[in-house]
């Protein structure tokens, strides 16, 4: 256990302690999805399979691989990702 | 609480300490004379054997028994405390222990050791688990694999810089810094008007980086922030530049190790930085104050980061302080909505009359050369300036009417248009004469290194008065 695990908050706690996640897209148009194949066995398949459903919503799509599936993403490729779309799908297992 | 025990002897002591160990052979004699109660703080082995000894791992029976020296003999009785002793002292020891030849073969006297209690980082710690303090902040726990100072960036605490993590112990340290209760309310902080404990004070000042001592400058700069005439909501939200700065006066600045002299208005000493940072933790956490939310300022300035120096008082000037009606011998803050320093630089002035009129040159800048009474400003006169005007026998109150008389425009230079410049006061002014400043717009304080011809402008929020912001002074409580 870490011992600065509990904190005391020190604002006026009118939003909740645990951080709620991203909201959800009300729509995917006009949004730019990268689809981001972590560089485990046939992730590539699975992200394909997404790539086509998505072009056929009329969803542009941008493709991206991580140099291995080992470590986490440089940080240029998280910033370039960051910088160029609106959502992210990555596929975690083989 | 775990009930103390009555009608007995109590011995704390500790293995770590040679008059516990002196005293440790007298313990079976103290068990066969009537019931004892043996609390070791460390060793669990210590008086092993006796009856009644116990080893006290949690501290919670030391801790009740406000223990500060080992060893320590309390006779208890009839739910009270009839008397207790120090170290060994043979005489004590015989009388309330009433065993007659009590450690005969012992020297008379042997001061004792400290209390493992006190330790620190061990006080803190028992107040928490055992102590009537009552902190009442809400918990964030954070994940085992999660760095605390990163944490309380993606909590969005901090204002760009790493912030302390704010533990309940560090808290508990903090609210030592002052007598007043945690759950003080002491106002609503803008723009939320959310409520403020001095807990979130305390809290707030524990991640600017404050030492507890700071406190009573902390608690009299919100004080001062959160009155009606210096309107930081206005402060806070304006699109222009200002930011709280607090100017310190008195024997707390000296006391706490605040900068006035070299770089006083630049890095490097704690005090100066992070007592004006707490400001801005509070404003941000606990107002909801926040840059590109409810903080529209275009460019900012980086004293919103944090702005906080001392006066460099001098017996010939009178201090702020003085001037703003805190008798002498007190300490206090004035808080002023500053924007940024502009240098004057005047290495030839050697008479009072050239030096003001180097002044007042540059104090027109402040907000724009063609505006009047809109910005205050703070005239922060660096020791070799200051000089110049008390060897000529100029106090303080001399220079600024002096300032004041020279900072009078045709209304014709000012006005809108004028100079092929369409900024400027309006039309209506053409034929009066404009001050540069309002009345009491004017501060002057002595301040910086004892070399250099230099001194600053610091200008105020260009909606500056009633309208907008009036410098505040309250005296710090210590």
């Amino acid at each position: 256990m870490n011992q600065n695990s509990v904190l005391l908050d020190p604002t006026a706690e009118t939003s909740p302690a645990a951080r709620a996640l991203l909201a959800r897209p009300a729509s995917m148009i006009g949004k730019t999805v990268g689809l981001l194949d972590i560089s485990k066995p046939r992730g590539d398949v699975f992200l394909d399979r997404i790539d086509e459903r998505l072009q056929a919503m009329g969803v542009s799509v941008k493709r991206y691989t991580k140099p291995t599936f080992t470590r986490v993403a440089p940080t240029a490729l998280k910033q370039q990702i960051a910088a160029e779309v609106d959502l992210v799908v990555e596929g975690l297992a083989d | 609480m775990t009930a103390l025990p009555d009608n007995v002897l109590i011995v704390v002591a500790k293995r770590d300490c040679p008059t516990c160990e002196l005293v440790e052979p007298l313990l079976q004699t103290l068990a066969d004379s009537g019931p004892v109660q043996i609390y070791s703080q460390d060793d669990p082995g210590f008086a092993a054997g006796v009856p009644g000894a116990t080893h006290d791992a949690s501290l919670e029976v030391s801790f009740h028994l406000n223990i500060e020296f080992v060893p320590t003999l309390i006779r208890r009785a009839n739910g009270q405390e009839v008397e207790r002793t120090y170290g060994w002292h043979r005489e004590d020891w015989q009388r309330i222990s009433g065993v007659p030849g009590l450690g005969e073969e012992l020297p008379a006297m042997r001061p004792g050791c400290g209390s493992k209690t006190l330790e620190p980082g061990i006080a803190e710690d028992l107040e928490l688990r055992f102590g009537s303090t009552r902190l009442s902040a809400r918990q964030i726990t954070t994940g085992d694999a999660e760095d605390p100072m990163e944490a309380c960036f993606e909590r969005g605490w901090s204002d760009g810089l790493p912030v302390v993590p704010p533990t309940p112990e560090r808290v508990l340290r903090m609210l030592r810094g002052t007598d007043r209760r945690p759950d003080e309310e002491l106002g609503l902080i803008p723009p939320d008007l959310s409520p403020c404990t001095l807990e979130k004070v305390a809290i707030n000042a524990v991640m600017a980086g404050c030492k507890p001592e700071y406190m009573p400058v902390v608690l009299a700069s919100l004080d001062a922030a959160l009155t009606e005439e210096f309107g930081l909501h206005g402060i806070l939200c304006t699109t222009m530049f200002a930011g709280p700065m607090i100017i310190v006066n008195g024997p707390v600045a000296r006391a706490i190790g605040m900068n006035s002299g070299a770089n006083a208005l630049g890095q490097g000493n704690r005090a100066n930085a992070t007592i004006g940072r707490a400001l801005q933790l509070i404003v941000r956490n606990v107002g909801g104050g926040r840059p590109g939310e409810i903080d529209r300022a275009t460019l900012g300035t980086p004293g919103k980061y944090t702005f906080c120096f001392a006066e460099a008082e001098d017996s010939d000037w009178l201090p702020l302080a003085q001037e703003r009606g805190i008798r002498e011998g007190a300490s206090a803050v004035t808080l002023f909505a500053g924007e940024g320093v502009q240098g004057i630089v005047d290495q030839k002035s050697r008479d009072p009359e050239s030096l003001a009129r180097s002044f007042a040159l540059s104090l027109r800048a402040v907000d724009h050369y063609k505006m009047g009474m809109a910005g205050d400003a703070v005239l922060v006169v660096s020791p070799e300036h200051s000089r110049v005007f008390i060897e000529a026998g100029w106090p303080k109150a001399r220079l600024l009417q002096e300032l004041e008389t020279l900072l009078q425009f045709p209304g014709a230079e000012m006005v809108a248009g004028a100079g092929g410049i369409a900024e400027g006061v309006p039309a209506s002014f053409a034929d009066k004469t404009v001050p540069k400043f309002r009345p009491g717009g004017l501060l002057i304080v002595r301040a910086g290194g004892t070399a250099g011809l230099f001194s600053a402008v610091i200008a105020g929020w260009a909606a500056s008065g009633p309208v907008g912001s009036i410098p505040v002074t309250k005296e710090v409580m210590v």
